[in-house]
């Protein structure tokens, strides 16, 4: 049998690098940026962002709905990349004020006073001025965009062989996992964490040399990468699920014994496409928070993880498209309405602000997704398809107790 | 002073005119004041002594008004014939003068016709002092109280003798034993020799109360000395300090240079003002000012300031070293005495000790007291998620709900006995409806599933907690324990528990034999652990396993709501109240194995104990205590992955 050409096989992937070429393309032309000014720069900015957690949903996607491991910990790594990279930002741009600064004295700086000086304006709001170990490299993009990679990628393999190798699983492996994302929050909340506390890293909108560049065009450029990196994330996933690799991962979510009675290394994959994905999660989360401007331990909550699975079941998981359209579409309707702009609906008795009642209807409409549509979003792409479910009458597909049901597991 | 006393008697008998002056015969008080009146006008701190003495020792019933009526500012001597008064300002500049003796007003004065006594503040500790042995005998024991914490607060030599005076009619037991142990602590201080003294030291050295220690730690300050040369004879020294061993160099050397008896080492920053001090035609010392941005450089351009005089030469490493040698740096006790300072040495590493065991003990109260709590907030989960199997994110929230019943209730019925005691069955109510609601809409669907039914009980966790906020308001509302919860249990100063503790552990411990009474005793235990074991078989026995899935998971909120209710009276109450616990909880039934209420047991005091032992070695820190404690779990899991007390064989599932 001769195999069909990659693209044949996955032909959503055209579609959606279509798709989302389609919508950077739209989101320039009519950016503040390009002169039209349709799109305000915060929008431009929102969207970005939007593209960055899409990326990260498609690495929940691959650990929870091809893999089975529902890690509740993802965002975990996706902050902490966004404070590797928030570092250099931070010092960076610290620098050039403080350079500044100096200049007029009459007695130029020596390099171990710009450092102190640094140091001063960087940790003085957590009552230091020394730089603690971890910024040993913050001097350094190079470095630092490898420390992107390298500490949430060793962070995830460490985790995750401690993990895999005892053989947590399931929601033992979910609650370890959340712990894990818990204990960091808490550690970076710490003021000697030396990461400034609960105060986080902040001013990362303004890229150190760039002051000249309108924020308008920045954020262009960071919707671009955006694009850029959930092109690549997206492409890359489907390589990775398409092959024999995608298969077996597959195989674990269904039946983890089985495949290891089958000879092959169960925790040797599970380890690969944990760490993958943490590494995915950790470049998505370089290119948000410079869009955010601030990145404080609040953002990795456990909380936060948790509604990374909620975009994702919603959106519909074991397909990939499904993440991205999860991610964006809660993502977007969140903002659209925490941000007021929804009119209430007045009861009579009671007005209905969404402002409240935002929460209370994600909460509730996602009870229903789970209950009524395990298939998400993503599943209503099968009525246009045509695709047919298998008939197995009701069976479930293995032994296991939490292995999935037919109707969930057919995509 | 007694020859001046003697004086004063003679001059009290050549001076009967004063006496028929003050215009009756029985004014004894007014009489001893004119007796004394030059001293008491004189008011100086040198010289006043004999009025107050005589005051103080005459035993007449006014003296102690006089006294505090001096004291504060209050007595007046009137101009026309020198008598002191008491007076109170009744009108603008006209003051009321009440007699010492009987008490009376004696007239409205002018201001101008009066002049107050202004005691300075040496006068008026002197009567402090004198005042002291009044209210160390006062009939009333709150009075005596008063005194002894005055004196605790701040003691003076003078007022050891007065204390052991008063100890003899002392009536009250509790006040005795705190005059005697304060006469201790005086004695230990202020003692007459130093054999009194240490003996006072010694029999203090089992106690260790805060006041015991202080005393102890007043008596063993020291103060950092420099001589040249060796220690001075005289001087108590506590320890020799040699610099680069028990001090820094750096530090040793800043020491002598801010006594002057060195040169000081200029800072970098020193340097670099006295650089910019000395910029002549955009060169300083000969070198460019644009290449001074090393400090290679920039000590180059200071040698050449030095060697051309205009600014001070950095010492030396030699003459540093050298200087160091002459001086001896030197801790110095402010006692003078050795053996005194050395008993008091021996005393406190004895107390140490003894409050070292104290506080194990407190921190085992404590590691108890946290320990009940995480065992009240996962026993509902180790009902639903051990015994179902079912992960129910929306635990927390159970607990929150209970917290809020318990908050409304207070609303309803303000006496918080009876609110607490009606808030308890009705948190019970609200939340095992809300269990078995939940249980019947959502989670009968999605039995087999357990991701699932994590991520559906989440999503009604946060429409839970966000209707919370809107009902109460982000703010925390307070939920009031009932009075006689106030208060802790002290056993002395180290080891104490608070009430309210003491009853979330005796709560904590009626539902662990709840539990078990309902597990092995009842028909619903009976059904639930047939359900549990082997739903068909169960089912084919008559057993209807719906219903007792959805009772189990009512029961299981049921004890979340209640546990709401204990949390709430020492945590205040807020929306998040239940997201602070739910990961612990999980952590609890994790920990201690799932499927086994000892398991919870087991796992609840280990976490409890484990983070107060952490929080123990870094007290300032919870939140590194938590991530420790986190981590640790994590890395236990990977020895024990199915918890401390496993089932085994077919109990166990797999």
């Amino acid at each position: 049998m001769t195999r069909q050409p990659f693209i044949a096989r996955n032909p959503s992937l055209l579609i959606f690098l279509a798709c989302l070429a389609l919508f950077t393309l739209l989101v320039t032309v009519f950016s503040e940026a390009m002169g039209t000014g349709l799109i305000s720069t915060s929008f431009v900015k929102t969207l970005g962002k939007t593209l960055c957690l899409c990326l990260v949903a498609i690495a929940m996607d691959l650990v929870w709905g091809y893999a089975g491991i529902l890690s509740l910990g993802h965002f975990a790594f996706f902050g902490l990349g966004g404070y590797m990279i928030g570092m250099w930002l931070m010092y960076a741009r610290t620098r050039d004020i403080v350079v500044t600064s100096m200049a007029n004295a009459e007695i130029p700086p020596t390099d171990a006073e710009v450092i102190s000086g640094i140091g001063n304006q960087i940790f003085g709001v957590v009552g230091s001025s020394d730089f603690p170990l971890i910024w040993a490299f913050s001097h350094s993009l190079t470095l630092q965009l490898i420390l992107v990679v390298a500490v949430p990628g060793l962070l995830a393999l460490v985790f995750g062989w401690l993990a895999f190798r005892s053989r947590v699983t399931g929601v033992y492996l979910s609650i370890l996992t959340q712990a894990m994302t818990l204990a960091l929050a808490l550690y970076l909340f710490q003021n000697d964490s030396g990461l400034r506390g609960n105060n986080g890293l902040s001013g990362l909108q303004n890229l150190p040399g760039a002051d000249a560049i309108p924020q308008a065009t920045i954020s262009l450029w960071f919707l671009w990468a955006s694009a850029l990196a959930l092109a690549l994330g997206y492409g890359f996933a489907t390589w990775v699920v398409s092959g024999k690799f995608g298969s077996v991962l597959r195989g674990i979510r269904d039946d983890e014994a089985r495949v290891r009675f089958l000879g092959y290394s169960v925790e040797g994959y599970k380890l690969f496409i944990f760490t993958v994905t943490a590494i995915i999660a950790a470049i998505a989360g370089a290119l948000y928070y410079p869009q955010a401007g601030i990145i404080n331990p609040a953002e990795i909550a456990p909380i936060a993880s948790i509604y990374l699975a909620v975009w994702v079941a919603i959106g519909g998981r074991g397909r990939l498209y499904g993440a991205v359209i999860g991610a964006a579409f809660v993502s977007l309707v969140s903002t659209w309405f925490t941000g007021g702009q929804v009119p209430s609906i007045p009861l009579g008795f009671y007005t209905v602000d969404w402002v409240d009642w935002w929460l209370v209807l994600l909460g509730l409409s996602f009870v229903l997704v789970t209950l009524f549509a395990p298939k998400g979003i993503g599943g209503l792409f099968d009525l246009i398809t045509d695709r047919q479910s298998p008939m197995r009458h009701g069976q479930d597909l293995g032994p296991d107790q939490g292995a999935l049901q037919e109707k969930e597991a057919d995509s | 002073m007694r020859v001046f006393l003697l004086a004063l008697a003679a001059i009290l008998s050549l001076a009967p005119s004063l006496q028929a002056q003050s215009g009756s015969g029985n004014t004894p008080v007014q009489d001893l004041l004119q007796v004394h009146r030059a001293l008491i006008e004189k008011g100086s701190r040198k010289s006043i002594a004999p009025a107050i003495d005589a005051i103080a020792t005459s035993g007449l019933p006014a003296a102690q008004t006089v006294l505090q009526t001096w004291q504060s500012k209050d007595m007046w001597q009137r101009e026309e014939d020198g008598l002191f008064f008491r007076a109170e300002e009744i009108a603008k500049k006209t003051y009321r003068l009440y007699d010492f003796d009987s008490g009376d007003a004696v007239g409205d004065y002018d201001k101008d016709a009066l002049d107050q006594l202004k005691p300075n503040s040496g006068v008026r500790a002197m009567i402090g002092t004198a005042l002291v042995v009044f209210q160390l005998s006062d009939p009333d024991p709150a009075r005596r109280r008063d005194a002894l914490d005055a004196l605790q607060r701040d003691a003076e030599a003078s007022h050891l003798a007065p204390l052991r005076a008063s100890l003899e009619g002392e009536t009250d037991p509790e006040i005795k034993a705190r005059k005697e142990q304060l006469a201790t602590l005086l004695t230990l201080r202020f003692g007459a020799d130093d054999t009194a003294r240490i003996a006072a030291i010694e029999s203090i050295s089992t106690d260790i109360s805060l006041d015991a220690r202080a005393a102890l730690n007043m008596l063993l300050t020291t103060s950092r000395e420099i001589a040249q040369g060796p220690v001075p004879q005289g001087v108590n020294v506590a320890a020799i300090l040699t610099p680069g061993e028990d001090m820094p160099e750096a530090e040793a050397y800043a020491m002598l240079a801010d006594k002057g008896l060195a040169p000081p080492r200029l800072s970098p920053d020193d340097i670099r003002n006295t650089l910019a001090a000395h910029i002549d035609g955009g060169k300083v010392g000969g070198v460019p000012l644009a290449a001074l941005n090393t400090d290679a450089a920039r000590a180059t351009a200071y040698a050449a300031l030095v060697e051309a005089g205009l600014a001070p030469a950095q010492p030396t490493e030699a003459a540093i070293k050298e200087a160091l040698a002459a001086h001896t740096i030197y801790d110095a006790y402010a006692e003078p005495s050795a053996a005194v300072t050395a008993a008091a040495e021996d005393a406190l590493a004895a107390i140490k000790t003894r409050v070292g065991l104290n506080q194990m003990l407190d921190l085992a109260l404590d590691g108890i007291s946290l320990a009940s709590i995480f065992f009240l907030a996962a026993i509902g989960l180790a009902i639903t998620f051990g015994v179902m199997g079912v992960i129910n994110m929306a635990h927390g929230e159970f607990i929150m709900m209970g917290a809020y019943t318990g908050y409304v209730v207070q609303q309803l019925i303000p006496n918080y006995t009876v609110s607490i005691l009606v808030a308890l069955p009705l948190a019970f109510a609200v939340t095992f409806a809300a269990g078995v609601a939940m249980e019947r809409l959502v989670i009968r669907w999605l039995y087999n599933r357990p991701l699932e039914t994590l991520l559906a009980t989440f999503g009604i966790s946060i429409a839970l907690q966000q209707i919370a906020k809107n009902i109460f308001g982000t703010q925390a509302r307070p939920l009031t324990s009932p009075g006689w919860l106030d208060g802790a249990w002290v056993m002395n100063d180290v080891v104490s528990i608070s009430y309210i503790r003491i009853a979330i552990f005796v709560l904590a411990l009626t539902f662990l034999a709840l539990f078990l009474f309902i597990m092995k005793r009842t028909r619903l235990g009976l059904e639930t652990r047939a359900v549990t074991q082997n739903p068909r078989m169960a089912a084919s026995m008559g057993i209807n396993p719906d219903r007792v899935n959805m009772l189990t998971f009512g029961l299981g909120s049921g004890i979340a709501g209640i546990a709401g209710v204990a949390i709430g009276l020492f945590a205040k109450v807020t929306s998040e109240l239940g997201s602070d616990y739910i990961v612990q909880s999980f952590m609890t039934v994790v920990v201690g194995g799932v499927g086994n209420i000892w398991g919870t047991l087991a796992g609840a005091a280990m976490i409890g104990f484990l983070q107060k032992g952490i929080e123990w070695m870094n007290p300032s820190n919870t939140l590194a205590a938590q991530t420790y404690m986190i981590i640790f779990i994590i890395i236990f899991i990977q020895f024990r992955p199915r918890g401390i007390i496993a089932l085994k064989g077919r109990a166990a599932g797999d």
